[in-house]
């Protein structure tokens, strides 16, 4: 049997001291590689906390995260984030933006200088999957949100990282952008099959995008629930008006409603 | 269909042209305020006969400054000269200081409280110590210039380091990036319209420190001309330099905003909200 791909064992994590607020406890959860992954929950239950740990931004009090067989006890390299702001560099042009994660990689920054037309095209050739052909010259601030956030997700992708972790990057957009993003971002999945993580609140955008759906319970979080999505792909916005994802959103928002309420639902 | 074009055709060219209007009355309006100050100084002056030894009418400054205009010429490239010397150490160490501070939670707890004390003495107390050290010459002028327009410099680009958005950080941190590489991609280009709007304020108040030094330890410059024509009473001369000064700042400012823009314009679209804090 093979490893997972990320392996969370018992996690806590702990801000501010022994008194401090206990975000996540006996959270467990393995990724498996190439997996679509959804992490919902109700707010404040830890999931970006989740996020940071898996990534080796910040140390867990508690328990082990282990990322491709070794233990993750810094800032990985191999990952890609988009946030729920798009976090761009302002005083950069979109590709410019898009190439920053070259500029900073051990993999890819002795290359860069080198191979510089070979990143620029495959840094175009991203932006035009995501629809954004034209606008690699523009400034952020000539972007409106969404188009800032396909940008962040172009960042997210162009160093080809095995594990891609989006915290909530559609929940600052209207409805009608998301769902043309929750297409793209598939579209881009299926053809490069990375390992994602997706942290949400949305159970709709869960159940499109996600192979897998991890319900994590009220702070302290840990997972309480998990549902394989059968739906197959591609699926269009005309799959979310089927009974069975209906049924799947609703069997979620239960969990949802059980966790906000405080019993632990246990599976 | 045809008269809606037209009609949104006038009324687009109607608002093109009062933004151009607008336009050049704001190139305008400095000159036209610097011209009706002039004019209402003279008319003062005139209207109640001020005498010439407590203000001096525009007219009397012009006269004085054309007949001194060699030596204010060669004082006036002094001053400038131990400002700009000042001025430049003052960007580099302040730039160095301000990254130091910035980027380090321990160093600036334990400098800022220093720097703080520091810039609240008057540096007009510290000229007579640094002619001690240095002797009467260029050098008193220099460091005094480089003393005051030092800490607005190092506030502004700790300022701007200081407060990258930790999901930034964040971005380049899970790439691997290493501190320095945050603070040379993020940090800096991040800081720089805060050291613009420091260098504006620093390149006045340097002109500040070093026309301090020249008027406690004369020996060159602006400050010793005005002192030198104050104890003869010759109050147009002193006007003179006076608006010399006020000139040579205005232009030095100029320049410093014409490469703010040329380089920070992402970040000059609204308004500039960086901190002031003068000498």
């Amino acid at each position: 049997m093979t490893r997972p791909f990320v392996e969370i064992d018992q996690v806590a994590m702990r801000y501010g001291g022994v008194d401090g607020t206990l975000a996540l406890e006996g959270c467990s959860m393995n990724v498996d590689l190439g997996e679509f992954v959804a992490v919902v929950g109700p707010s404040g239950c830890g999931k970006s906390t989740l996020m940071r740990l898996v990534t080796g931004l910040w140390p867990a009090t508690e328990g082990n995260v282990v990322v491709a067989g070794t233990e993750v006890d810094g800032p990985l390299t191999i990952a890609g984030m988009a946030f729920q702001a798009p976090t761009l560099l302002p005083w950069r042009r979109v590709l410019s933006n898009v190439m920053l994660p070259l500029e900073v990689t051990p993999q890819h920054r002795h290359k860069l200088r080198r191979e510089r037309p070979m990143y620029e095209a495959k840094a175009r050739e991203l932006l035009r999957l995501v629809g954004l052909e034209g606008f690699d010259a523009k400034f952020p601030y000539q972007l409106s949100g969404g188009m800032q956030q396909r940008t962040s997700l172009c960042r997210a992708l162009i160093h080809d990282p095995a594990l891609l972790m989006l915290d909530e990057p559609f929940s600052a957009l209207d409805v009608f952008t998301r769902e043309d993003l929750w297409a793209v971002l598939q579209n881009v999945w299926m053809t490069r099959k990375p390992t994602v993580v997706l942290v949400t609140h949305d159970l709709r955008e869960a159940t499109y995008l996600a192979d897998r759906i991890l319900v994590m319970s009220a702070r302290p979080g840990r997972i309480i629930a998990e549902r394989v999505n059968p739906l197959p792909r591609p699926r269009t916005l005309e799959t979310t008006y089927t009974p069975e994802f209906q049924a799947l959103v609703h069997d979620l928002r239960g969990y949802i409603a059980a966790a906000r309420s405080g019993e632990g639902v246990v599976i | 269909m045809a008269a809606m074009s037209d009609r949104a055709q006038a009324r687009y060219n109607a608002m093109a042209m009062a933004a151009r209007r607008r336009r050049r009355l704001q190139a305008f309006l400095p000159w036209l305020v610097i011209i009706g100050m002039f004019g209402i100084w003279e008319i003062g002056c005139t209207v109640f006969q001020v005498p010439v030894f407590i203000l001096p009418a525009p007219h009397d400054i012009y006269a004085a400054a054309v007949r001194w205009w060699q030596p204010l010429l060669q004082d006036s490239l002094v001053t400038l000269y131990s400002t700009m010397m000042g001025f430049g150490m003052a960007i580099v160490a302040g730039v160095l200081l301000g990254i130091a501070i910035g980027s380090s939670t321990l160093v600036y707890k334990g400098l800022y409280p220093l720097l703080i004390a520091f810039n609240s003495i008057p540096k007009v107390a510290v000229v007579p110590v640094l002619i001690i050290w240095f002797g009467i010459g260029i050098w008193p002028a220099v460091i005094t210039a480089f003393l005051i327009s030092f800490f607005p410099i190092v506030v502004n680009v700790a300022t701007g380091i200081a407060t990258v958005e930790p999901e930034l950080k964040d971005v380049l941190r899970a790439l691997g990036a290493r501190p320095r590489d945050i603070i040379l991609k993020v940090g800096l280009p991040r800081a720089m319209p805060y050291f613009f709007a420091s260098l504006k304020i620093a390149v006045t108040v340097a002109f500040v420190g070093s026309i301090i030094a020249e008027s406690v330890a004369p020996n060159a410059g602006i400050g010793r001309l005005m002192m030198v024509a104050s104890s003869r009473f010759d109050v147009p001369l002193v006007f003179a330099g006076l608006i010399t000064t006020g000139l040579m700042g205005i232009v030095l400012y100029w320049i410093a905003e014409f490469i703010e823009r040329r380089t920070t314009g992402w970040a000059t679209r609204g308004t500039d909200q960086a901190l002031a804090t003068g000498g």
